[in-house]
């Protein structure tokens, strides 16, 4: 430890101001960063402080993330083999390691792509590198149908990154989710890539790995294939473990389910965000499921597509929702609401979850307004009455 | 019956080096240094020459706003020099006391004979009038303001405080007597703490009583007064330490200006936490002396480690200092990957540690390094949970960073002070500056409405 502090302590003279390195700056200070908790004491203020950071908040959420990441590997190779009819034949770590190879290749992207631009931003600003990417980075390939081309996903998070993120601010100034962003930008300008029935079940091999596919093969989510009019022959225990076709990460209620508690026991998402947003959704599936709009059960709705995983990733992003106690109850209540909203009554969008946290982070500061200006106005009226 | 409030909001820091009580001796120094800064919004105007003689409760200097307000010397002697900063900013004004130690008389009162004008001009007199703070502002006040209140807080809830109920031992007439003064000027209010049962609190004469049944910060007179009379648009209220009390006190009762008061020395780089009874502008190095575990790498800090006044062996015991804490100071700490490791020595809020499992009795050493990169803003509902003000602390923090300030005077900002975001700063995952933030906004507000 006192050797690698030692040599990180040694180059430094070399990237600050004046050092020939200055450049890589922020690269260094990042890795620096990364080793060692940082040991600058406090000049103003208070002196002592709480040993939390948002290192360790980030950390947190990337740890929440991974048992819905690694279900969703192996559900690529499981829906690859089932639609191959050799699910029998195929073993599971064969399964498991075909979904690695096949997502692997978007998390690289995702990451590579947002860190690089943002190190090259924090580097041209003359700040600190901030987490921020790191959640962001796993939530993107989560999020996309596992057909995606590479190059699209390149060209979709440079764009969510810089312009839905770094020129706003960078970490805590985005007004907009960054893989919402993402996940946006690519379905309104690739809509034909990113719905329909191609683009859910890997196509072929890899390093010998998974099965080829014909062509014409086509299988849709199950929600897709209900806006069709056709009912799905997926049974409910399919869609409660995840064995389904839909984007990388989405399809395991109980994948995502662990991630939610772990985000709920260390207090780092919001409860009251993610309750309320079941609370919306099934409120609304009620009512249509009263009206005779929808023949899905509330139930139903919650575990198809993604609604789980936005509300337990995505709405509870704390930089994006609301802020205030109150805000987040009708937060969350907007967002589950308008998910069903989108998937039952309009037509061209068998899946709303996304719209609905992209408008939930629209009128969010809205909600919190009214209630800071409710704040405003007993102050107001107290002084008034003196 | 006593009125009692409870307050849910806050948070207690069990930190290691809790003074005892009982009272070791620190022998009288050779010199005293008064600290201009100390009082917060002054401009000193030092009235005293390098090497002329003072008498302890003669100026030393006084406000610039207000020439009226003296400020006075705690002991007889020379003024040895009168340090100066950058822009001759006043820094320190030493004095090197007497070998028999003279006060200068300004004549004992009868408290049945006084009104407010009186009270004031013996206290602006003896220069000690410049000890009360008011709010808006929290700055140290001028006579022409006019209080709808006077608060005092004798709950110290900060981690390592010094208790005022062990000051009080002792001093219990003379506190009575300075409340009996200061409620000639406006009605006086007295918080306590749950725990504190001494009669000379309880049974307060000429004061409300309340009792503030909660975790830290109930003991912050801001946080008081937001729950017993909020403050309105263009009101006024004085907020008085309450050994400043005790100093208004035995001015009346004796006729001189004493300011001894008793401190607690704590935290974890003491080899012996106690009380000490000493003046005001002591000498750091005469507390410390041969107190201390080791002499590097430590933070010497002129008060608690929330609110407190980082200083060093060559400082002066603050005018509103009740506690010298040493903590280490943790720039010879490396530790690595701390965003994935258990840390289970350290102290957090936060589940993602491990300090909320360990109960509420365990003793944290907590250095001073900051722990992170200071941040935007990204978690939210941090600070409310520590903040139990009807304010909504983000939002002002947001308005004063902006530099809005209709928005901070809606926001409340004439009702706080920057002791009130001491604990939010701690909590603060993002490692704002939050005291320092406020300060600043305060100021800048006090230029405008100048």
């Amino acid at each position: 430890m006192n050797a690698l502090k030692k040599y990180f302590e040694s180059i430094r003279p070399q990237f600050e101001k004046g050092g020939r390195l200055h450049a890589l700056w922020s690269i260094y200070d990042g890795f620096s960063s990364f080793l060692f908790v940082p040991n600058t004491t406090s000049k103003s203020g208070v002196s002592i402080h709480d040993a939390i950071d948002s290192k360790r908040i980030m950390t947190l959420v990337v740890l929440a993330v991974i048992p819905a990441m690694l279900f969703g590997m192996y559900n690529v190779g499981y829906q690859n083999a089932l639609a191959a009819g050799k699910l029998a034949e195929t073993g599971f770590w064969a399964m498991f390691f075909f979904g690695f190879l096949a997502v692997l290749p978007k998390i690289l992207v995702s990451y590579i792509v947002g860190l690089g631009i943002e190190f090259a931003w924090a580097q041209w600003k003359h700040e600190e590198i901030q987490e921020g990417f790191l959640v962001s980075g796993i939530l993107i390939p989560l999020i996309i149908p596992v057909n995606t081309p590479l190059w699209m996903l390149v060209i979709a998070v440079a764009f969510a990154v810089i312009f839905a993120k770094e020129i706003f601010g960078g970490t805590g100034m985005n007004i907009f989710n960054v893989a919402i962003a993402v996940r946006m930008f690519l379905f309104f300008s690739y809509p034909g890539s990113m719905t329909g029935d191609k683009c859910w079940i890997y196509q072929s091999n890899i390093f010998g790995l998974g099965y080829d596919l014909p062509d014409t093969f086509t299988q849709a989510t199950p929600l897709g294939a209900i806006a069709q009019g056709i009912t799905p022959h997926f049974s409910m225990a399919d869609m409660f473990w995840g064995f389904i076709p839909g984007s990388i990460g989405e399809t395991s209620v109980v994948a995502i389910a662990l991630g939610g508690i772990l985000l709920l026991v260390t207090g780092i998402a919001s409860w009251k965000t993610m309750s309320s947003v079941f609370i919306g959704g099934i409120a609304m599936s009620l009512i249509f499921t009263a009206t005779g709009q929808s023949p899905i059960v509330w139930y139903e709705q919650l575990i198809m597509g993604g609604f789980m995983f936005g509300a337990v990733f995505m709405a509870t992003d704390p930089v994006t929702s609301a802020r205030t106690e109150t805000g987040k109850w009708i937060y969350g209540f907007f967002i589950g609401a308008m998910a069903i909203i989108v998937r039952v009554m309009n037509p061209g969008y068998p899946e709303g979850m996304m719209l609905a946290i992209f408008f939930g982070n629209m009128i969010a500061p809205l909600i919190d307004y009214f209630v800071v200006d409710a704040n405003i106005s007993k102050r107001a009226k107290r002084s008034a009455r003196k | 019956m006593a009125n009692v409030i409870k307050l849910h909001k806050g948070l207690e820091i069990n930190l290691k080096g809790k003074a005892k009580e009982t009272k070791i001796l620190t022998p009288a120094s050779k010199e005293y240094g008064i600290v201009p800064g100390n009082f917060v919004g002054v401009t000193p105007k030092v009235v005293v020459k390098e090497g002329s003689h003072v008498l302890a409760g003669e100026a030393l200097f006084v406000n610039k706003a207000c020439e009226d307000v003296k400020f006075a010397s705690p002991v007889s002697g020379t003024i040895s020099a009168v340090l100066r900063g950058d822009r001759r900013k006043v820094l320190c004004v030493k004095i090197q006391a007497d070998e028999q130690q003279e006060a200068k008389d300004f004549g004992c009162k009868d408290m049945k004979t006084l009104d407010a004008d009186s009270v004031k001009q013996a206290l602006l007199e003896a220069g000690l009038f410049g000890y009360i703070d008011q709010l808006p502002y929290a700055i140290s006040t001028t006579p022409d303001t006019v209080p709808s209140g006077i608060y005092i807080s004798a709950l110290r809830d900060k981690p390592l405080a010094g208790d005022f109920e062990f000051e009080l031992q002792g001093n219990e007439n003379a506190f009575q007597t300075g409340i009996t003064a200061l409620s000639k000027i406006a009605p006086v209010t007295l918080g306590i703490g749950a725990k504190q049962s001494a009669q000379a609190l309880t049974g307060t004469q000429n004061a409300e009583v309340y009792v503030f049944d909660g975790p830290c910060p109930a003991g912050n007179v801001g946080v008081q007064i937001n729950n017993i009379a909020p403050l309105a648009k263009n009101e006024t209220v004085w907020t008085v330490d309450p050994t400043a009390v005790v100093f208004f006190g035995r001015l009346f009762l004796t006729g001189k200006v004493d300011l001894r008061r008793t401190i607690a020395i704590a935290g974890s780089q003491v080899t012996e936490p106690a009380y000490t009874e000493v003046l005001v502008g002591t000498p750091l190095a005469d507390i410390l002396a041969d107190r201390l575990v080791k002499k590097e790498h430590v933070r010497i800090i002129n008060g608690n480690p929330l609110t407190g006044h980082v200083s060093d062996l060559n400082g002066y015991l603050g005018a509103h200092t009740s506690e010298v804490t040493v903590i280490p100071e943790g720039d010879d700490t490396h530790e690595m990957f701390g965003w994935i490791m258990p840390r289970t020595k350290e102290f957090s809020t936060s589940r993602s540690y491990f300090s909320w499992l360990l109960g509420k009795k365990r003793e944290y050493d907590l250095d001073a390094r900051i722990k992170g990169g200071e941040r935007h803003m990204i978690m939210s509902g941090e600070y409310d949970k520590v903040f139990p003000i009807d304010i909504f602390p983000e939002y002002l923090i947001k308005a004063i960073i902006a530099g809005d300030i209709d928005k901070q005077e809606q926001l409340g900002i004439y009702e706080v002070s920057p002791e009130d975001f001491a604990l939010a700063e701690f909590v603060d995952s993002s490692k704002l500056p939050l005291q320092q933030i406020v300060r600043q906004g305060l100021d800048t507000l006090r230029k405008e409405n100048a």
